[in-house]
């Protein structure tokens, strides 16, 4: 460890996973520790708000613990602690901020609130992510640095946005959903074809066998708005398809259906942000969010940056669900800027993006 | 022997530090803001006061629950915080316990209860005349079956907490025993209660890790409620697709009750 290395103990626990992550100066990450609730939310079909804060609760001193362990880490070689404190649910929230605040406090270390979404975009800023150990030592994958400004597409289960990112921590949104996010439109999808919670990678799974021309749904366009989505249109025609097939006593092709939804969503975040890019000029475009490991999402940027000369950036697709990597990557920055929150820092679950 | 003591069980926020023979401070609001903003802003304060580092504390005791889910984890995670950071022991102290234990030296019985809707109160009865006898440890009851449980046992009975302004005119017309409310400077949760209760509790080793500890409910979350009825019935199936399957319970009935309440609130 360097003497004037940074290290950020991060705690996220804005939905239903718990977790902890060292990360040193915001792009290599120690460790990255997630103890999921799917399993457990499963059962009742979503996420159930109090069921996911009495697991955290359960769970959030052995997720830092393994995390600081693994990271092989004291708490005193911790240089500040960064927390999630919105958007998100807010009992899932409180926990980790009422937690890292504690750990801040007692420890004497810096406290930096971080936005969740700018953890998904910060999540582009890590080059070194730590892989599993084989025969041949740690293969730990490598990635470009990636340096501000970029236009970088935002999508995930509660947000779709197209933003500007001028700077470390500076941004600007240029396009919305209208309605339901990307990965909401994803859910009920997966919901009405009985492929069940979590949506955006059951559906990803089966289109893969599917053909995604099979069945034309609409594509939205927002009038006035080059860079805005509106999904609510497309999950209605995919929703009325389905009721039409059961009342005439049709099959319906699940795989078809799903990759033919699918090509449908990514058409419409893949134009938008090829177009943003172009528009504004920059030569760098970057995923972030739940839905950016969407691997039909993936190679379909890919594609199209390559078609157009614009750099693409993609996080490890551990980092792209909820994890605490990408909230330790957006503190450093913060830290670097000199933003520290008081003892009294509360959670917000509807925290608006660039809002502090 | 230092303890800390944190109490966000309720609508009161509460800390306090206790040593050996004195409550070295204690701070208690009793006020909307939420604990998330209040408490640990609440333990620096304390601290400043009285130029005490946290790290000589012995062991932080923690008012465990029940009470409001959010109010109990708020304070829940604060005490593993701390004592994560600092390496101490947590002190799991049941509220309902601390709360009677505030009344200590009350010959009647003691009967502390929060208000938990629906006609329900989290309650629990005690005597500590000379040391705190858990007679009824903490549990959830509905108001009517609480007042017949002290009619049966015919003793006198202070009442104090949260449930008492929603509960005292129903208590008053159905108690047969001669009951008292606690005054005002003693009727809700106090951290000093909890710490002094904690330090009872560590001389006694009954300690816990920072990673063991969370808080008792005493209720079951609703969608678990749902979940055993959906195994009841068979129906785990349509619960994971998204539908309700009722939890069986008789929400008319305490709708009903809590409106025959509310007259009787306005009648007085």
């Amino acid at each position: 460890m360097k003497e004037k290395d940074v290290l950020i103990l991060a705690i996220e626990s804005s939905c239903d996973e718990t977790a902890a992550a060292v990360v040193r100066n915001g792009r290599e990450v120690l460790s990255n520790v997630i103890a999921s609730q799917i399993a457990l939310h499963t059962q009742f079909g979503g996420v159930v708000p109090e069921i996911a804060s009495r697991k955290h609760i359960e769970q959030i001193n052995q997720v830092i613990a393994g995390a600081l362990c693994e990271a092989d880490v004291t708490l005193s070689d911790i240089t500040a602690i960064g927390v999630t404190y919105g958007p998100g649910l807010v009992g899932a929230l409180l926990v980790g901020v009422a937690e890292a605040k504690a750990i801040a406090y007692a420890a004497k270390k810096p406290l930096i609130g971080v936005h969740h979404i700018e953890g998904h975009v910060a999540a582009n800023f890590i080059t070194s992510y730590p892989g599993k150990l084989s025969s041949s030592g740690i293969l730990t994958s490598v990635r470009p640095e990636l340096e501000p400004p970029f236009v970088c597409l935002i999508v995930s289960g509660g947000h779709t946005h197209l933003v500007i990112v001028k700077d470390y921590g500076e941004f600007e949104i240029i396009g919305r959903t209208r309605d339901d996010a990307a990965g909401e439109a994803f859910d009920k999808v997966a919901r009405a074809v009985g492929l069940g919670y979590p949506g955006g990678p059951k559906v990803d799974r089966a289109a893969r066998e599917g053909d995604p021309h099979a069945i034309e749904f609409p594509r939205a366009k927002v009038e006035g708005a080059p860079y805005d989505f509106s999904f609510s249109g497309l999950k209605s025609a995919v929703l009325n398809y389905i009721n039409r097939a059961k009342m005439t006593g049709e099959t319906i092709d699940v795989p078809d259906l799903a990759a033919s939804f699918q090509n449908a969503v990514v058409e419409a975040l893949v134009s938008r942000a090829i177009l943003a890019a172009g528009e504004y000029g920059y030569d760098k475009l970057a995923i972030a969010g739940g839905v950016a490991s969407n691997s039909a999402l993936r190679a379909a940027m890919a594609k199209a940056c390559e078609e157009n000369h614009f750099q693409f950036y993609y996080p490890e697709p551990v980092l792209c669900t909820d994890n605490a990597a990408m909230i330790g990557a957006a503190a450093y920055f913060e830290y670097q800027k000199g933003a520290r929150h008081g003892w009294d820092l509360n959670a917000v679950p509807n925290l608006k993006l660039g809002e502090r | 022997m230092k303890i800390l003591g944190i109490e966000s069980s309720s609508m009161v926020a509460s800390v306090a530090l206790v040593t050996e023979g004195i409550t070295m401070a204690e701070y208690t609001v009793n006020f909307k803001k939420t604990h998330s903003q209040t408490l640990l802003p609440m333990i620096d304060e304390v601290m400043r006061m009285l130029e005490f580092e946290l790290s000589e504390v012995d062991a932080i005791a923690v008012s465990g629950g029940p009470g409001s889910f959010t109010g109990l984890r708020i304070g829940s995670a604060t005490a593993k915080g701390l004592g994560l950071a600092l390496d101490k022991p947590l002190i799991h102290v049941p509220t309902l316990d601390a709360m009677a234990y505030g009344l200590f030296g009350v010959t009647s019985l003691v009967c502390p209860m929060m208000d938990a809707r629906r006609n329900q109160v989290y309650t629990g009865l005690y005597r500590c005349e000379n040391h705190l006898e858990v007679l009824m440890p903490s549990c959830s009851a509905d108001i009517g079956e609480l007042a017949e449980l002290l009619n049966e046992r015919g003793e006198p009975v202070i009442f104090l907490g949260d449930g008492v302004p929603v509960h005292q005119a129903f208590l008053c017309e159905h108690l047969k025993v001669s009951c008292q409310f606690a005054p005002v400077h003693l009727n809700r949760q106090r951290a000093a209660a909890v710490a002094a209760l904690g330090t009872i509790l560590l001389k006694e080793g009954k300690t816990e890790t920072a990673m063991e500890h969370r808080p008792n409910y005493l209720k079951k979350a609703q969608a678990e409620r749902e979940l055993e009825e959906a195994k009841r019935q068979g129906k785990v199936k349509e619960l994971a697709a998204g539908h309700s399957v009722g939890t069986g319970e008789k929400e008319s009935a305490y709708q009903a009750g809590g409106q025959r309440m509310a007259e009787q609130g306005v009648r007085r």
